[in-house]
C-alpha cells in the first residue's frame, strides 16, 4: 500500500522529523503567514496527530495539510524526511475521511472527462467575451468574479488546442529515437506554441513524435488535493495508452507532469495487477524536454542561430527539485549565442503559483509572486525563461499587474527559435 | 468560563486575527526543537504588533491567571517555549523590524521578531557584523537567542550573545515596561539588569526591543582540518594553538563516531582511521591571519596530525561541509536525537571526550560528540528511538552521568542551549541549595504571580499558577 491509500506508510518519515525548524527558513508560505501549522515541522505533527486518531477530519484541519508542494522544504531538511510524501498522504487521508470538497469534485469530474475539458476549455474561448475583459497590457482579466480574482490576468485560452491542429504521428525519417509527447493540459489549451516548440526541437534532433489524442490530464491536480482514485484511474489508462506505443521515451514539456508519470503513477498503481510493473517501466523512460534534448537525443549545437535576447530563468519546483532538471535549461540557455544570461538570485524560490492553490489562496500566492518579480526586475532581463506553463501564467499574471513589460517562454520555445 | 473571557479581551486588543484558537493551530505551538520533552496545548496563540500590545496581554494575563509563554522561532533545544501549563501562547514573530542601524556607534536597534541572518545581511553592507552564530541562526530570532543567551560556532574569539547586548526593554510581569543600557560602550549605572534578563530564558519579562553591538568584518580567514589518531593528541592541539597566543574565530571537533557517521552519509572525504578531526578558522587582518595560519599548522604537526588547508573559498565549503554534516548525519541514523551542551574548561576537553565514550560503552549506546573545542562546549549526542522505554531509560541515566561528569571537571550544565524544562532537576547540582534560593527569591521578586513561562529555569518552588 503506498501513503496515498495509508497513512501509517510515512510513519517513519513523521518520527523522523527532529523538530529543528529549519523548515521556517525555507519555506515559502511560511514566510508569508508566520504560523507554525503552516510550516512543514507543524504540519508533521498535525500528521501525526492524524496518525494516532488525537485529531478527527475537520475542513479546518485539512485545510492545514494545503501548501505550494515546492519541496522547498525536503530539500532543506537535515534528517531528510520526506515531507511531501506526508502531506500528500495526509491531505488523501482527509479525503477518504471528509470526502471531497466540492470544488475539488467538479475539477475531478473535469479533469477525468477529458471530452467534457475540451468543451469547458472551448466554451470558454469563445465565450470569453462574456466573462473576461483585455487587460491593458495583454492578456484577459475576469469580469466577474468566476472564482477568479478581479485582478486577476489570465492569458486567452487558445481557440483550438495543440493536439487539434497536429497530426498524431509526425515521423521524421531515419529518426534516431521515437518518442511519445505527453503535453499536458496548459501547453494544449493555453500555450500550444510551447508544445509546437517540443515537437520542433525534437524533430530537427532526429527525433520521431507521437501525440496521441486520447492523452488526459495527468492528474498531479488530483493528487495534489487528495483525491486518490480518481487520479488512479487516470494512472492506468495512462499507462494503458503509453506503454502499447513502442517508443524509445516519454517526453513532457511540464515538471509537474514528468513527475506523474515518474513517481505518483509508481506509487498510486503500487501492486497493482498488470499495471505495477508497466507504470515502473514508463516511469524510466519519462523525461523533461530540456533533459531530452541536453542527455539523450543532443540538440545540433551547431544549427543554433543567433538570439539577441538579455534573458533569466526561474527554475519551475517540480522540474528542479521534483526531477531533478537544474542544469540542462541553463546549458540550452548558455549554448544560444546572442543570448544575455543574468541569472536569478533564487532562481528555485517557488512563483507562488501552485496550481489550484493560487485560486484558494490568491493573495498569499501573489505576496510569494512579488519576490520572484523583485528578483527578476533586479536581472534587468526583458524575458523570462521557465520551463512550467503554471509558473508562466504566474509570472505572465505580476508582470501585467505589476507594469514590467516583460515576456515569459519556455526553454523549448527558445531553443526551437535558435534552430530555426 | 474565565478563559472565555480572557480571549474576549485579548481580541479586543489584538484583532481577531492575531487571537487563535483552533486546535488545529494549537497543536503545532505544543512543542519546540528540543527532543524528549513532553507537550502541552497552548489555550491560546496570540500575536502582538507592539510594545503596547504585549503589556496588554501580560495585564490579561495577570487578570485571568493565565500563564504567558513568549516565543520566537521556537527553535531552542531546552523546552524552553514548550507551554507546559498552557495558558497564552506570545509569538513575537510580528515585531520584526530593524529599527536602526547605526555605523557610527557600530550598533542595531532591532525588534524581537527579527531573524539572526536577516540582521547580518543588513549590516553586512556597512561592512559590520553580528557575531553571534548559532546553528539555527537561519530561523532563531534575536529576541528568542537574547532570552536564550544562545552560543555559536564563533564562541572561543567573539564570546556568545551577552555580550553583545548593551540595552534591552522589557515588559515586566505587571505589564510595565522598562528600559535600560543603551548605544554606549561604557555603562555602569546601577545594577547591570542588561545581563539580568540576557539569558533568563523568558521566566522573568518579555523582550520587546534589543540594543545590540557589531564589530567590523574580519578581512581574511583561513580554515584548515586536521586528523589525529587518537583523542589526546586533538585535545593537545587545541591547548597548544591557544598557548601559542592564537585565538581561532572556530575550533571544532568530531569524535569517530561522529565522523564515521558523516562519512557514511554525507561522503565528503573524511580520513579514514582518524580517532579525531579538528576544524580550525583563523580570520581577521590578512597578514595576522598568515601568522595565525602558520602556528595552527606547526602545533597540528608537532602532535602528530595532518593538516588540509582550504585555498580557496570552494575549498573552504568542502571543509566546513563535514561539519555542518555532523548534526543531520547523526539525526538520519536513528528516529530520536538527544543533543546536549555539558561544557568543561577547554584544558579538560580530551578527558571529558574520554568520559562521554566510557558513558556510552557502560549504557549501550550510539554517543556521537561533536561540538566547540575551543571553548569546551562539547554536543554529546545520543542516537536513540523514544518509543523504545527501556533504551530511554538508560538515555536518562547517560545524560545524568554526562552532567556529573562535566560538573567534576569544573565545567557547567549549559555552555549555550540553556536550562528550560531539560535540565531544570540539574540545576541544584551546581548551584546548590542556597544557590537555587537565590534564583528562586529573584524569579518572585519579578514575577510574583509567576505567570512568565511557568515550569522552566527554577525548578520547584515557584507559586502557583
Amino acid at each position: 500500500m503506498s501513503h496515498y491509500h495509508d497513512l501509517s506508510a510515512v510513519e517513519e518519515q513523521i518520527t523522523s522529523c527532529m523538530r529543528c525548524g529549519n523548515c521556517q527558513a525555507a519555506c515559502p508560505y511560511y514566510r508569508e503567514t508566520g504560523s507554525e501549522s503552516s510550516v512543514a515541522r507543524g504540519r508533521i505533527r498535525l500528521a501525526r496527530a492524524v496518525l494516532t486518531g488525537e485529531l478527527k477530519y475537520t475542513p479546518a484541519l485539512a485545510e492545514r495539510f494545503e501548501c505550494l508542494t515546492c519541496y522547498a522544504c525536503n530539500a532543506t531538511c537535515p534528517c531528510g524526511v520526506k515531507i511531501d510524501k506526508v502531506l500528500l498522504a495526509a491531505r488523501a487521508a482527509m479525503v477518504r475521511e471528509g470526502g471531497t470538497p466540492a470544488l475539488k469534485k467538479l475539477m475531478a469530474i473535469a479533469l477525468k472527462n477529458q471530452r467534457l475539458l475540451d468543451l469547458g476549455f472551448k466554451t470558454t474561448a469563445r465565450a470569453k467575451g462574456l466573462f473576461l475583459k483585455p487587460h491593458p497590457a495583454g492578456g484577459l482579466s475576469p469580469r466577474f468574479p468566476l472564482g477568479l480574482e478581479l485582478r486577476r490576468v489570465v492569458p486567452p485560452l487558445s481557440p483550438k488546442p495543440f493536439r487539434g491542429q497536429v497530426r498524431e504521428s509526425v515521423p521524421v525519417p531515419g529518426a534516431g529515437k521515437k518518442v511519445a509527447f505527453f503535453t499536458g493540459c496548459l501547453n494544449n489549451y493555453v500555450y500550444p506554441s510551447t508544445s509546437h516548440a517540443v515537437v520542433e526541437a525534437l524533430t530537427k534532433s532526429n527525433v520521431s513524435v507521437l501525440i496521441p489524442r486520447e492523452q488526459h490530464c495527468c492528474g498531479a491536480p488530483l493528487v495534489i488535493n487528495g483525491v486518490i482514485d480518481v487520479a488512479e484511474e487516470m494512472a492506468r489508462s495512462h499507462v494503458d495508452l503509453f506503454s502499447g506505443l513502442g517508443i524509445d521515451a516519454l517526453v513532457v514539456a511540464c515538471g509537474t507532469c514528468g513527475e506523474s508519470f515518474k513517481r505518483k503513477y509508481v506509487d498510486l498503481l503500487d501492486g497493482a495487477p498488470g499495471y505495477a510493473n508497466r507504470a515502473r517501466e514508463l516511469a524510466a523512460k519519462t523525461y523533461d524536454i530540456g533533459d531530452f534534448v541536453c542527455n539523450v537525443a543532443p540538440f545540433d549545437r551547431k544549427r543554433l542561430r543567433e538570439v539577441a535576447m538579455k534573458v533569466t530563468y526561474h527554475e519551475p519546483c517540480h522540474l528542479g527539485r521534483g526531477l531533478g532538471v537544474t542544469a540542462e535549461p541553463v546549458e540550452i540557455i548558455r549554448s544560444i549565442p546572442g543570448l544575455d544570461f543574468i541569472p536569478l538570485k533564487e532562481p528555485n524560490r517557488c512563483c507562488g503559483n501552485a496550481g489550484s492553490f493560487s485560486f484558494t489562496h490568491y493573495d498569499v500566492s501573489y505576496n510569494i509572486l512579488k519576490r520572484k518579480l523583485t528578483d527578476v526586475a533586479g536581472t534587468g532581463a526583458e524575458t523570462v525563461i521557465t520551463g512550467c506553463g503554471a509558473c508562466r501564467m504566474q509570472l505572465e499574471d505580476g508582470i501585467a499587474q505589476e507594469g514590467l513589460g516583460k515576456k515569459v517562454f519556455h526553454t523549448a520555445e527558445i531553443l526551437a527559435l535558435a534552430l530555426r | 468560563m474565565s478563559l472565555t473571557k480572557a480571549i474576549l479581551d485579548l481580541r479586543a486588543i489584538l484583532g481577531k486575527e492575531n487571537v487563535v484558537t483552533a486546535k488545529e493551530d494549537l497543536l503545532c505551538y505544543s512543542f519546540d526543537a528540543t527532543a524528549g520533552m513532553p507537550e502541552h496545548l497552548p489555550d491560546v496563540l496570540v500575536t502582538p504588533l507592539s510594545v503596547k500590545q504585549v503589556a496588554e496581554v501580560v495585564k490579561v494575563a495577570n487578570r485571568y491567571k493565565l500563564p504567558v509563554y513568549p516565543r520566537g522561532s521556537g527553535t531552542n533545544l531546552s523546552g524552553g517555549t514548550v507551554p507546559i501549563r498552557g495558558g497564552i501562547v506570545l509569538s513575537l514573530l510580528k515585531m520584526n523590524k530593524i529599527l536602526e542601524v547605526d555605523p557610527e556607534n557600530f550598533v542595531a536597534i532591532v525588534q524581537p521578531g527579527v531573524i539572526i541572518q536577516t540582521l547580518n545581511t543588513t549590516v553586512a553592507a556597512y561592512g559590520l557584523i553580528y557575531p553571534p552564530d548559532p546553528g539555527s541562526m537561519a530561523t532563531a530570532t534575536m529576541g528568542g537567542s537574547v532570552a536564550e543567551c544562545s552560543g555559536g560556532l564563533r564562541g572561543l574569539k567573539y564570546g556568545v550573545t551577552r555580550d553583545y547586548v548593551m540595552g534591552l526593554e522589557v515588559v515586566l510581569a505587571n505589564g510595565d515596561v522598562v528600559r535600560f543600557g543603551g548605544k554606549t560602550v561604557k555603562n555602569v549605572t546601577a545594577y547591570d539588569m542588561v545581563r539580568l534578563f540576557t539569558g533568563s530564558e523568558g521566566t522573568l519579562g518579555i523582550i520587546t526591543e534589543i540594543i545590540v553591538r557589531l564589530i567590523p568584518a574580519p578581512e581574511a580567514r583561513k580554515t584548515m582540518l586536521a586528523s589525529f589518531k587518537d583523542l589526546t593528541s586533538a585535545g593537545n592541539s587545541i591547548l597548544g594553538i591557544i598557548q601559542s597566543k592564537v585565538i581561532p574565530a572556530t575550533m571544532e571537533i568530531m569524535d569517530r563516531v561522529t565522523m564515521e557517521t558523516v562519512e557514511n552519509h554525507a561522503h565528503v572525504g573524511l580520513p579514514t582511521g582518524a580517532e579525531a578531526i579538528l576544524l580550525v578558522e583563523v580570520d581577521g587582518i590578512p597578514e595576522v591571519v598568515r601568522r595565525e595560519a602558520a602556528t595552527v599548522r606547526k602545533v597540528i604537526t608537532r602532535n602528530g596530525g595532518t593538516v588540509k588547508a582550504a585555498a580557496d573559498d570552494r575549498e573552504r565549503d568542502q571543509l566546513w561541509a563535514a561539519r555542518r554534516a555532523a548534526l543531520p548525519a547523526l539525526a538520519q541514523k536513528r528516529p530520536t536525537t538527544i543533543l546536549e551542551d555539558a561544557t568543561v574548561p577547554r584544558s579538560k576537553i580530551t578527558d571529558m571526550l574520554l568520559a562521554i565514550q566510557d558513558i556510552g560503552r557502560r549504557y549501550k549506546l550510539t554517543i556521537g560528540a561533536f561540538g566547540h573545542a575551543g571553548d569546551g562546549n562539547l554536543h554529546p549526542t545520543i542516537l536513540t528511538d523514544a518509543r523504545d522505554s527501556e533504551e530511554m531509560e538508560r538515555v536518562h541515566q547517560a545524560v545524568d552521568e554526562i552532567f556529573k561528569a562535566a560538573l567534576a571537571m569544573g565545567g557547567t550544565l549549559s555552555g549555550e542551549h540553556g536550562i528550560g524544562m531539560a535540565k531544570a532537576r540539574y540545576l541544584p547540582w551546581e548551584f546548590g541549595e542556597k544557590g537555587v534560593q537565590l534564583l528562586q527569591k529573584i524569579k518572585e521578586a519579578l514575577d510574583p504571580g509567576c505567570i512568565l513561562n511557568p515550569g522552566k529555569l527554577i525548578p520547584r518552588g515557584e507559586g502557583q499558577v
